[in-house]
């Protein structure tokens, strides 16, 4: 039994009428996105807190701001967005018109997690919406309140015919991915991302997988270790360590390893106070699954800075892990946790070595005074994207794409990428009628003489280059 | 095989497949290799296709050596680092996006263009600083061969590499891990191998087909649409993905139309099709009886003759086709070219728009606005007005399908950022640490207020406020420094 026929039939019917492809009703669409991030502003902020005891200021800065900012930029360019771009031609095509047009690919399907609900559901509507998709969302269950609200509260906002919201847990995506899309878009682990491409692989439907892994933060020795520890704690700890481009760890040497602790404890001091468990700025374990896991990782090396949990609030204190061995658990998953382990390298070279043994990660971080030092992390190893002295500030440059590469993910997407992501970017050449005899060199029967003719009207640019045979 | 694939990771992790000056320098040895070996190609194409030399070169070296010439120029400025606009809080930093190479690509091979069909897309991973695997097609088999041999003379034999094999090979090539995988053939293998590559999370370029509509308007010169659609059709005996599958028309022009490609199939292959020397074949027995089986049941107009000791159909067209019949079920891939009358161009859109989205559409009229509504109320890969096949030869132009017809694109530069990774970088330094203290908790709300009015674009548009802006952030990260200092 398939239950989204019906939703799926009417969105493609509705998709096959054209309503979605005027730049008028893509943009009454994110003006009702709009409306929604305005209007409910509280009921989100609440929503956030009540999942992730997430604090105002970060749900502000990581979701809401983010949303409005991806929804502003998309109205202020979508004319521009849309236009057909010309490219240059050759010489048989010179007469011609030479364009690329970007289309919807018509029902696009997007699933989004728990730990960023409003971000990661919005942030890709806005793009699908843009591009002139209808929409199908399937937000996480496990983010109850925020659920809640996109799948009551959200539909009022935009138009019906042309968007729905799936509910389930893993059953119902199973029955939902049997389906055929035009397009889906995945934000989650990797493997649940082999099961999204293979159910894709299906119906041929062209995927984006915002995935993860575990994001290396190399610290070097030529540092001022308060502002690397400022840094690296604040973007570890934020949302309770359940960030798909958190550092994942530290690589870094043993004397910097002394110089970083102190510089950590006081970071985290400063954030959250004596008892971290007590300041409302800091996150909570989405589940108690999550909360199980995480506790299991405490025990590996030695807690150096915190270490603390409780099993009623899902809370897990800010903790640093030393003596961590490349074999212990918190080193084979993504730790998703506000958990930072340490392990001890001798140098740049062999920190780089043990990066490029494993996976590729969605980000990768390096610290250091000395900009050779950033440089040469960055051209040796490969990361979804990168950022030097800093931790994903890279994220909120909607200039930047923002995606994984190998195991942490395929394709990209925020400001025009996202647009670009949700568009079929097809090749038109429109000719004249004229210029037949042109045309003449190449059809049969074939002499010898239309050969030099021929090879001049290609793509020969490269002046000095004897071609001609 | 895992063994050649892995000699290919070895060789691209040594890094020297990276920098320019490689890269380029491979470009001109395959440069090289197509000049000197062209003889040898030429040669591998006739046998296997029974094409012309002047059909070999001008469809397929041709094509290769254009690549090569744009690639080698443009290159240098493909692999730069792209600078990308920033936003208050990153003025002060570095932020860019910079290709980097992906690892070791797969590329598999078609047989109807056995030497396009490879090359073009080596070039672009070669460009793009990969490892390659190059898997052609067997049943083009002397092109393979060829391709086995020479390409280790000029290229570095460890980091490019050709496997030959057939289908049994080609599953376990695909159980290895690849970072890329360019396929080019049917929509049913297509899906076996994006499957393969979904368990290693391999990005894939499917390059696939489907059936090419082609709509004949009454208001266009008659003659010339002919004479391209004849060209287009009966070219390398109708197998290229981009033919124009069908012809969609009002029923009054059916007659001209046949009368038309009739003259011009005469004109381009003479009174014996079967001795022009312009005039290629079918690649093997499997597909000849398959073509030839499409012809059952039909009305022939003219052709339909056929040879199966040399595999020869005769360019054929067929008229007043039945939408449901088997020529319409399947992509034809060979001379035979249908015609469905349709009453007009909205029944043409709905008659496409009910079917599969094809890898090209074809619409010949002089009026504009129509061919404009044809393009805006279907989809396809890509589209060439008024002719056919072109807008393959533009590599500025993105070459691929969607939906059934494929995913991805390549050619130029849509080729070197196929085969690259575009990573996203931002350098920051470790200085100015009190602009950072705004956004480190204990939180309050003013924070949140600072937060909401520095990250909301509501200066977009107007330069003056945001000049202010950065000044007013300025004053605000020294005040904040001297308040926490």
């Amino acid at each position: 039994m398939n239950p989204f026929l019906d939703t799926l039939q009417s969105l493609r019917d509705a998709f096959g009428s054209g309503k979605t492809r005027p730049a008028e009703f893509r943009a009454a669409q994110l003006e009702g996105l709009n409306r929604f991030l305005k209007e409910n502003r509280d009921a989100l902020l609440a929503a956030l807190a009540q999942d992730l005891h997430k604090a105002p200021f970060e749900s502000e800065i990581s979701e809401i701001s983010i949303c409005q900012s991806e929804i502003n930029l998309a109205l202020n360019n979508l004319h521009s967005w849309m236009k057909d771009e010309h490219v240059s031609k050759n010489l048989a095509t010179q007469l011609d018109t030479a364009f690329i047009r970007r289309e919807p690919y018509g029902v696009v399907l997007i699933i989004s997690p728990w730990n960023y609900p409003l971000n990661l559901v919005l942030v890709p509507l806005v793009g699908a919406i843009a591009a002139g998709n209808c929409v199908v969302l399937k937000p996480s269950e496990m983010s109850k309140s925020m659920e809640k609200i996109i799948s009551e509260v959200l539909p009022s906002y935009l138009d019906k015919n042309c968007f729905a919201v799936v509910l389930g847990g893993p059953q119902e995506t199973t029955t939902l991915l049997e389906n055929k899309f035009d397009y889906i878009f995945f934000t989650g682990n990797p493997s649940v991302g082999r099961i999204v491409m293979s159910a894709a692989s299906k119906y041929l439907t062209p995927i984006t997988l915002e995935l993860g892994g575990k994001n290396p933060c190399y610290v070097d020795d030529n540092c001022d270790p308060q502002n690397v520890a400022n840094r690296v704690a604040w973007f570890r700890f934020f949302n309770a360590g359940q960030t798909c481009v958190a550092p994942d760890y530290i690589l870094c040497t043993r004397e910097t390893q002394e110089k970083l602790l102190p510089a950590l404890q006081n970071a985290v001091t400063q954030f959250y106070g004596k008892d971290p468990q007590g300041s409302p700025d800091l996150g909570r374990i989405i589940s108690d699954k999550h909360f199980h896991r995480l506790r299991g990782l405490l025990g590996n090396g030695r807690a150096a800075i915190g270490g603390q949990s409780d099993e009623q609030e899902r809370y897990i204190a800010p903790t640093v892990l030393v003596d961590v061995k490349e074999t212990d658990p918190v080193m084979q998953e993504e730790i998703f946790g506000p958990i930072l382990p340490i392990l001890n390298v001798q140098s740049i070279d062999e920190a780089i070595a043990f990066i490029r043994k494993r996976e590729k990660p969605l980000a990768l971080y390096a610290f250091s005074k000395d900009s050779k030092v950033v440089r040469q992390m960055l051209e040796q190893t490969s990361s979804g994207g990168f950022c030097g002295n800093d931790g994903f500030m890279h994220m909120t440059l909607t200039t930047l794409p923002f995606g994984g590469v190998g195991n942490s993910g395929m394709g990209m997407y925020h400001g025009k990428f996202s647009f670009d992501t949700f568009s079929h970017q097809r090749g038109c050449l429109l000719r004249s009628s004229g210029m037949e005899k042109l045309n003449s060199l190449r059809y049969p029967p074939y002499a010898q003489r239309n050969l030099g003719l021929l090879l001049s009207m290609v793509e020969i640019s490269h002046k000095g280059q004897c071609t001609l045979l | 095989m895992e063994q050649l694939v892995l000699r290919a990771r070895a060789a691209f992790q040594t890094g020297r497949s990276r920098p320019l000056s490689f890269r380029l320098q491979q470009l001109r040895a395959l440069q090289r290799m197509v000049q000197e070996c062209q003889k040898e190609i030429l040669g591998a194409l006739a046998q296997d296709l029974h094409k012309s030399e002047f059909n070999a070169f001008s469809q397929e070296v041709v094509s290769i050596l254009g690549e090569l010439d744009h690639v080698l120029e443009k290159l240098p400025e493909w692999v730069a680092p792209e600078p990308a606009k920033k936003n208050l809080l990153t003025m002060m930093d570095e932020a860019y996006v910079h290709s980097e190479p992906l690892g070791v690509i797969l590329i598999i091979g078609a047989w109807n263009y056995p030497f396009v069909l490879n090359i073009q897309p080596l070039i672009g991973a070669i460009a793009a600083g990969n490892a390659v695997i190059v898997k052609p097609s067997e049943l083009s088999e002397k092109t393979a061969t060829l391709l086995a041999k020479i390409l280790p003379q000029y290229l570095d034999k460890e980091l490019y590499q050709v496997i030959n094999g057939g289908v049994k090979e080609t599953t376990e090539l695909l159980k290895q891990r690849f970072d890329h995988i360019l396929y080019t053939g049917s929509t049913g293998v297509g899906k076996i191998v994006m499957e393969a590559a979904a368990k290693h999370l391999t990005p894939v370029t499917l390059e696939l087909g489907g059936k090419s509509p082609c709509y004949i308007d009454k208001d266009c010169n008659l003659d010339i649409a002919c004479r391209r659609v004849t060209w287009g059709k009966y070219m390398n005996c109708g197998q290229i993905c981009i033919a124009p599958d069908y012809i969609l028309c009002e029923p009054s022009l059916q007659s001209q139309i046949v009368e038309r490609i009739k003259e011009t199939v005469r004109e381009f292959y003479g009174e014996e099709i079967k001795k022009s020397p312009d005039y290629e074949r079918i690649i093997n027995l499997h597909h000849f009886k398959r073509v030839t089986s499409l012809l059952e049941g039909q009305k022939i107009a003219f052709g339909g003759e056929t040879d199966e000791a040399t595999r020869y159909i005769a360019p054929t067209v067929l008229t007043d086709v039945n939408p449901n019949s088997k020529v319409m079920q399947e992509e034809i891939f060979g001379p035979v070219l249908p015609i469905v009358p349709v009453k007009n161009a909205d029944e043409a859109i709905q008659f496409i728009n009910q079917r599969e989205k094809p890898l090209a559409l074809y619409v010949f009229s002089n009026n504009n606005k129509l061919i404009k509504r044809m393009i805006e109320e279907t989809s396809s890969g890509g589209v060439t007005g008024n002719d056919v096949i072109m807008h393959f030869t533009l590599s500025s132009l993105p070459f691929g399908g969607v939906g059934n017809s494929g995913m991805g694109a390549y050619h130029g530069k849509h080729s070197f950022d196929t085969f690259s990774h575009r990573r996203s970088c931002l350098i920051k330094k470790l200085k100015m640490e009190g602009a950072n203290k705004l956004r480190y908790p204990p939180n309050s709300q003013s924070k949140v207020d600072w937060a909401s009015f520095f990250l909301l674009k509501r200066f977009n548009k107007v330069r003056i406020g945001l000049f202010f802006l950065a000044f007013l952030g300025i004053l605000v990260a020294i005040t904040v420094k001297f308040q926490y200092c």
